[in-house]
């Protein structure tokens, strides 16, 4: 009777007593999911250009920070000395957006082309090694150890009656809604858009009619590159460039599937969904079983929407024909 | 030359439907195994039994299991590190619970326990599929390793939070604790891989792993001849979690002595088994024991190379595992995919042929 | 092709379709189509590409549901079945686009159409584990039954083939094999010969017959090759468009108008024979 209590009235209580505070959780949710939704992005991205289940796309945004710091910190690659001149931001995010290009090429080149129509489960893979490869690179280049990243985005309180909103969250989400107006308008308006969209469909039937799958997909992956390397910046100036930042990007898997791999929306609706459901599970229902929900509460909600909607909110419906 | 079915004639469809066909490939395999039991003990060392004998075997068993459910039933799982969790923390429970119970009970219901486990993760598998139903396996891991973190039944509410196995016998030899001698822990597991392994291949060269093998390569056709996906997928579920609840157990009980189950058995884990069956040869039972053998052998080889021959530092060692393991997984994916178990096919038919060309 | 014309009168229906409809959003599949099987007859179904003909397989087969409309098969009457009711009723098919386990060999492929037959107890994972005495002569059994089904197929040479590496004519044989490994009452095969020269299309035809003489087994089957549907098929059914045109013996049906117009063209009318 107590646990009964515990679970499913004390919790709401504590929301309805003090609801400043529980507009702050679920405000500070919201921000988080923000970030989610950016990894969650990429994704999206090319899933829907390539078919392709990018599993390193959390790597990708490890992998970008941690150049942007290096850049700016005029590290010398491979040997950890700070012997280069350090460049200013501006500089440093169009160096590491060229480095990012660079990656693109290469994934394309090395892994992507010997395995064009290979079947879905192999493609997937396939990232999962690259994402491996990625680590080890990003890890030798630039070291493993904590990193601070700032750039310059504001920090600091608002205060708004008695609330406290983090400006840096704002920034953040102003950011991403700019990101995410811009793919959405890339993609429905442009032929570029449209091309990418034929080749997720069929990879030989594109080619077919004389799609250039090559400069695609370098596009596709670099787009998501420049994707990746947003997320990790907002990361990494939230909470350090460090190896977690690709354990947190595997969160942004049930995010995906939640919204849906084919969209957009889905993947920020889906990206707010989990930041609010953690935050708030993790702060009122948390302290009831020693913490760390966080852990598996956004894979739980996945595997409950797939039960009845094995496409996500937001997919496209699966169709399959003998 | 020596490698010819030539005269070798089967008169019954028995003879035909045999695990091993080819009498020199039964003579092969006899052979190595006999060496396995009888030779190996006299020259290894206390460090090739822990370090290397004990993970190879232990972690066959466990890329059986991943084999079964994503090599010959199509359906790819990322949660293998928390089902060893589940057999690990079954393990020590039972154990710890009932003392005077035999071991081999202990790990066959910690087995079961765990394909119980597994059949529940499974069923989403109903209507998932593909990568949805990797990420639904991987709520399988994260929940899991929270669950026997965080509450302090599962680890008998010590305060250390690790799980320690305490000494217990087969036949009264001492396996698992301090004090059992490596070359006892190592015939155990030895004993029960090849077990095990028999009882893998028997089932998939039977209905069981044909039903399971349509599935895989077209389940929709498959159920329109009459099997039935679900049951079938169910099924693999089970059995595979069988044998990886297995393989935690011995990892637990046998192998390391004590474990924190949030980090010997996380993500990291479910990859490992994974690249095991990869490079091993997915869908193949042989595989399942090559790929065991390269995973475990791999880090060991280029960790002594790295740090002793290069004089490089150990973390850098390790950034270049990940490298190394990311592009083999690659090279695999685009060179053979059906990995090494698929090379050695190769290399044998050439042996057929061998001296000749052609 | 020279075969001799045989005629089957009467008997009795071994399928009925009534008023089924089928529609897939906006899409009409089928709209209100009705006709029978009669028990031992080979039954061609006939009809220009996306006429529906396909899909009215797959309605038999329970893999899509009608939204109207019902199916008498064996006696009961139904109009939702899941797959394998209608497998464990009788009912085997091919299809269009040859749906083998690629993953497979020939007799593994084969031995698979012999699933329903297998005793359930022997089956189960434990004996299948330890395949000791009843397992193994369970499996012997059936896989003396699959190599008959070899044997009538003509098709030992490959039997331990993967299926991926056969060329498409013997895929297509391989299938008619899992079908018939299964002792189906009635057999649905979709496009049998598509994609096959003279010689293949002639052996599949004497293999169609043969079974439908030797076992009685009756055939329905989606054909697009006249020659064949004039000479083996007893009677014909005509779909365009999702609706049935035409019903009747090869005769009626090629000199009928409305079949002409929609599908045969002019030159039909004197097709050879």
């Amino acid at each position: 009777m107590e646990v009964l209590h515990a679970v499913f009235v004390a919790p709401f209580l504590d929301m309805a007593n003090e609801p400043i505070f529980f507009l702050e959780v679920v405000i500070g949710g919201l921000m988080s999911g923000v970030m989610y939704s950016l990894v969650a992005l990429g994704f999206v991205l090319i899933f829907k250009a390539s078919g392709i289940f990018n599993f390193s796309q959390g790597v990708l945004a490890l992998f970008a920070a941690l150049t942007l710091v290096g850049l700016m910190t005029g590290t010398m690659p491979f040997s950890l000395q700070k012997v280069l001149p350090e460049f200013p931001p501006i500089v440093a995010i169009a160096l590491t957006i060229l480095v990012m290009i660079g990656i693109a090429f290469l994934i394309e080149r090395i892994v992507l082309r010997p395995l064009v129509n290979q079947s879905d489960m192999i493609t997937f893979m396939s990232t999962i090694g690259i994402a491996f490869v990625l680590e080890g690179v990003g890890d030798t280049m630039w070291g493993s150890d904590v990193k601070a990243l700032d750039i310059g985005i504001p920090s600091g309180n608002w205060v708004i009656g008695d609330m406290y909103i983090q400006i840096f969250d704002l920034w953040a989400t102003a950011i991403a809604g700019i990101m995410v107006i811009v793919l959405a308008v890339f993609f429905q308006k442009t032929r570029t858009g449209r091309a990418l969209r034929a080749v997720a469909d069929d990879h030989q039937a594109a080619l077919s009619v004389g799609i250039p799958l090559r400069t695609i997909w370098i596009v596709v992956w670099s787009v998501a590159g420049l994707v990746a390397l947003v997320g990790g910046i907002m990361w990494g100036s939230k909470s350090g460039v460090q190896f977690s930042l690709s354990l947190i990007a595997l969160r942004a898997l049930p995010v995906l599937i939640i919204g849906g791999l084919t969209s957009i929306p889905g993947a920020i609706i889906g990206g707010l969904i989990i930041g609010v459901g953690e935050k708030v599970s993790e702060v009122y229902w948390g302290p009831l079983v020693n913490g760390a929900i966080e852990n598996w509460f956004a894979y739980i909600v996945a595997l409950i929407v797939l039960l009845f909607r094995p496409q996500g909110l937001f997919g496209e419906k699966i169709i399959e024909r003998v | 030359m020596l490698y010819r079915e030539a005269g070798q004639f089967k008169r019954s469809y028995e003879a035909d439907a045999a695990i091993f066909p080819i009498a020199q490939d039964r003579w092969a395999v006899i052979f190595f195994v006999a060496i396995l039991f009888l030779g190996v003990p006299l020259v290894a060392s206390e460090y090739i039994y822990q370090a290397i004998l004990v993970p190879v075997l232990i972690y066959s068993i466990a890329a059986l299991g991943l084999n079964i459910l994503t090599g010959y039933c199509g359906q790819l799982s990322l949660g293998t590190g928390g089902f060893m969790a589940v057999g690990a923390v079954s393990c020590y429970k039972l154990t710890t619970a009932f003392p005077d119970m035999n071991l081999i009970v202990i790990l066959l219901l910690s087995g079961l326990i765990t394909a119980g486990v597994g059949v529940i993760f499974g069923i989403p598998s109903l209507r998932i599929k593909g990568f949805y139903l990797a990420v639904a396996t991987l709520a399988a891991q994260f929940f899991l390793n929270w669950l026997f973190n965080k509450v302090a039944w599962f680890q008998n509410y010590t305060p250390s939070g690790t799980l320690t196995m305490p000494p217990r016998e087969i036949f009264g030899t001492l396996v698992t604790g301090a004090e059992a001698l490596p070359r006892d822990r190592y015939l155990f597991c030895l004993i029960l891989a090849v077990l095990l392994g028999l009882a893998a291949c028997n089932m998939v060269r039977g209905p069981v792993g044909r039903a399971w093998m349509a599935i895989r390569d077209m389940d929709i056709a498959a159920e329109l001849i009459g099997f039935r996906p679900f049951n079938t997928k169910l099924l693999a579920f089970s059995v595979s979690s069988f044998y990886i609840g297995i393989a935690g157990a011995l990892a637990f009980g046998v192998w390391l002595g004590s474990v924190e189950t949030a980090e010997a058995f996380d993500i990291n884990q479910s990859f490992q088994v994974l690249f095991m069956i990869i490079v091993g040869g997915l869908g193949s039972i042989l595989g399942s024991y090559i790929g065991a053998a390269f995973i475990v052998l791999t880090p060991i080889v280029l960790t002594n190379l790295m740090v002793y021959g290069l004089g490089l530092e150990a973390v850098t060692a390790k950034h270049f595992e990940f490298i190394f393991f990311g592009s083999l997984i690659i090279l695999f994916l685009i060179l053979e995919p059906h990995g090494m178990a698929r090379l050695w096919q190769i290399a044998k038919e050439k042996l057929r042929l061998w001296p000749f060309p052609h | 092709m020279t075969i001799d014309p045989r005629t089957k009168t009467g008997g009795n229906l071994i399928l009925e379709v009534e008023n089924i409809s089928l529609s897939f959003g906006a899409v009409r599949a089928i709209v209100d189509v009705s006709f029978s099987v009669i028990e031992g007859e080979v039954l061609a179904i006939i009809g220009p590409n996306g006429a529906g003909k396909t899909s009215m397989l797959n309605v038999i087969n329970g893999f899509y549901h009608p939204q109207e409309g019902q199916i008498q098969f064996g006696g009961e009457v139904r109009r939702q079945m899941r797959p394998y009711q209608a497998a464990r009723g009788g009912i085997a098919r091919t299809f269009q686009n040859v749906a083998l386990f690629k993953g497979m060999t020939t007799l593994d492929n084969i031995m698979t159409g012999r699933n329903l037959k297998m005793n359930r107890w022997a089956t189960n994972i434990l004996s299948a584990a330890f395949y000791v005495g009843p397992t193994r002569r369970e499996e012997m059994r059936h896989r003396e039954h699959a190599e008959r089904v070899i044997d009538f197929l003509e098709i030992q040479a490959i039997r331990k083939t993967p299926v991926g590496r056969l060329p498409y004519g013997l895929q297509k044989r391989v299938e008619l094999g899992r079908a018939l490994a299964a002792e189906p009452k009635l057999l649905l095969l979709d496009e049998p010969m598509a994609g096959m020269n003279l010689e293949e299309k002639q052996d599949m035809c004497r293999y169609v017959l043969d079974v439908n003489d030797e076992f009685g087994t009756t055939v329905a089957l989606i054909e697009h090759d006249m020659g064949v549907v004039m000479d083996i098929s007893d009677r014909v059914v005509v779909l365009d468009y999702g609706r049935k045109i035409a019903e009747g013996t090869p005769d009626e049906v090629k000199s009928n108008q409305a079949v002409i117009d929609a599908y045969l063209g002019t030159s039909a009318s004197s097709a050879t024979a």
